[in-house]
């Protein structure tokens, strides 16, 4: 019994240890942002890392998103003659809760998990005490252009994940459940609203941007400098931005109404 | 107490530094000759890299003075060591270069940072330090894409680029073949004797030491043995005369090789 109560406290202390260093670390990301010089080409090539690499399974996950959605947005809508809401089921779904939190589930396990390992890397190869050698800043190198672009590319691969989840959902509604097109888009206009829904949504993204890409680069800049600290890093880092994303979800959800 | 001296170019005064539990360096007290080569030697483990990274900053010590170049560097924060570090070049043991960069832009990169040079220039800096340390027309390869051997020499290319006051090169031997080894230990000479840069070698490869250091400091549970190798090798003490017992080569020029169809024996030159 002892045994577990030393355990939780050690578990406590070691969670507000490093929340502490990750808010340190997410300062530090900061006045590195507002510190010259500017690093455009490393902030586009991330943009590139992280987004546009993350297109095709953001598309099909999305695709197959929403054509389950509408799958089984129809069996339930028409067992009570509401089969023409369909386009609002499946678009408020997509749009308040799934778009946003699902992008940020993929884009941890493709683009978080690949931050923490390459920044691992450069830690136990020294690269990055090379860069201290040389008096550069490695988290205004590195660090710094990988956070940007996650927050970046979250609300718009987001929205690329809505799309396409849109376009599944009618896909299965429309061509193959007989759903009348007309009906299926003005449902879904009728009910989307743009500044609590649209806005919402991406303001969402947003925010499981800033927390994936501070998470995955806290963690593989911390990582132990060994090919098992980086494998730790690793899996740290889906798991932990994956439930920060869950419950941060909750709580915006709850708190802001999005 | 060490006292700074116009001599001494880094100078360790009582430093204390543990990981853990694990005590590395106990009042650690020495002095590292200004535009010499010093040669830092011990057992695994004994804390010849931790010995560089503390002059670097990249640790710091628990207790205890260290001076870089007339900068007590003890309790200097990461943005002020960075003034520090422009005085500092460093050589890896793994070479530390970006491997998403080129050998080129490796080389380029801190001279792009730091100095206002236009891209010619930074050009002709990068191909005449390859050229220097015998890597010329590998400027488009990727680390990954050289030998060992190339590695340290494309590293030591890049810690030099800056011309540094003080270049620390943490186990530039290891995992070297014998005839890489003595290329890397002409280079360091070579280095040290036209630039007149004050070098810091952690090493245990004694042949080397024998051959190129002037001034060997030894790593001692208990704290630390100056002197030159001669003087260290003849100590009375067995244990410390004990760690230069290897055979010792003849020439830090390089190894003699046979060329094929030819009688006479070649001295190795850097290509």
């Amino acid at each position: 019994m002892i045994a577990l109560v030393q355990d939780l406290g050690w578990m406590v202390i070691s969670f507000i240890n490093h929340l502490g260093k990750l808010t340190v670390f997410a300062a530090q990301v900061g006045r590195a942002l507002i510190t010259p010089p500017a690093r455009p080409r490393a902030f586009v090539q991330e943009l590139f890392n992280l987004g546009v690499l993350s297109l095709v399974i953001i598309c099909v996950c999305g695709l197959a998103v929403g054509m389950v959605l509408g799958l089984q947005g129809y069996n339930t809508l028409v067992r009570f003659g509401a089969a023409n809401s369909l386009g609002a089921v499946v678009g408020l779904s997509l749009i308040r809760e799934l778009g946003p939190v699902l992008t940020a589930l993929l884009a941890t396990g493709r683009a978080g998990s690949a931050t923490a390992a390459e920044i691992g890397t450069m830690v136990a190869t020294e690269q990055l005490d090379g860069l201290r050698m040389m008096s550069i800043n490695p988290i205004h190198l590195v660090v710094m252009p990988k956070t940007l672009a996650m927050i970046a590319v979250m609300p718009l691969l987001s929205a690329l994940f809505i799309v396409f989840g849109l376009a599944g959902g009618y896909f299965v509604g429309v061509v193959l459940m007989g759903v009348d097109g007309g009906t299926y888009v003005s449902s879904l206009q009728n009910a989307v609203d743009y500044y609590d829904d649209v806005a919402g949504s991406l303001l969402k993204a947003l925010v499981f941007g800033v927390l994936v890409g501070l998470i995955a680069t806290y963690r593989g800049y911390t990582c132990a400098p060994t090919s098992a600290g980086v494998s730790s890093a690793t899996t740290s880092t889906v798991v932990v931005a994956s439930v920060s994303v869950l419950i941060f979800d909750y709580f915006i959800t709850a708190l802001w109404g999005v | 107490m060490a006292t700074a001296t116009d001599h001494a170019h880094v100078i360790f005064d009582d430093v204390h530094m543990a990981f853990g539990q694990r005590a590395v360096l106990c009042g650690l007290t020495c002095e590292f000759p200004r535009g010499k080569i010093s040669v830092i030697l011990g057992g695994s483990g004994s804390g010849k890299t931790t010995v560089l990274r503390l002059i670097g900053g990249l640790v710091h010590p628990q207790r205890g003075r260290i001076v870089v170049a007339g900068d007590d560097i003890s309790q200097l924060s990461e943005l002020q060591m960075y003034r520090v570090r422009a005085k500092l070049g460093m050589m890896f043991q793994g070479g530390a270069l970006l491997d998403s960069l080129t050998i080129f832009d490796n080389l380029a990169f801190p001279l792009r940072e730091h100095a206002r040079l236009r891209e010619v220039e930074i050009a002709a800096a990068v191909h005449q330090e390859l050229a220097e340390v015998g890597l010329a027309g590998v400027e488009n390869l990727l680390p990954g894409q050289l030998s060992g051997g190339m590695i340290k020499r494309a590293a030591l290319a890049r810690a030099i680029v800056m011309k540094p006051e003080i270049l620390l090169c943490d186990e530039p031997f290891s995992g070297l073949d014998p005839i890489s080894v003595k290329r890397i230990e002409a280079l360091l000479h070579r280095i040290n004797r036209q630039l007149h840069i004050t070098m810091l070698i952690s090493s245990h490869h004694i042949p080397s030491t024998m051959r190129m250091a002037d001034e060997v400091v030894l790593l001692l549970p208990n704290g630390a043995t100056t002197g030159t190798p001669v003087e260290l090798q003849q100590h009375r003490d067995p244990h410390i005369a004990g760690f230069f017992n290897e055979d010792v080569g003849e020439s830090i020029e390089g190894p003699e090789v046979e060329v094929p169809g030819e009688r006479t024996t070649h001295r190795w030159v850097e290509s």
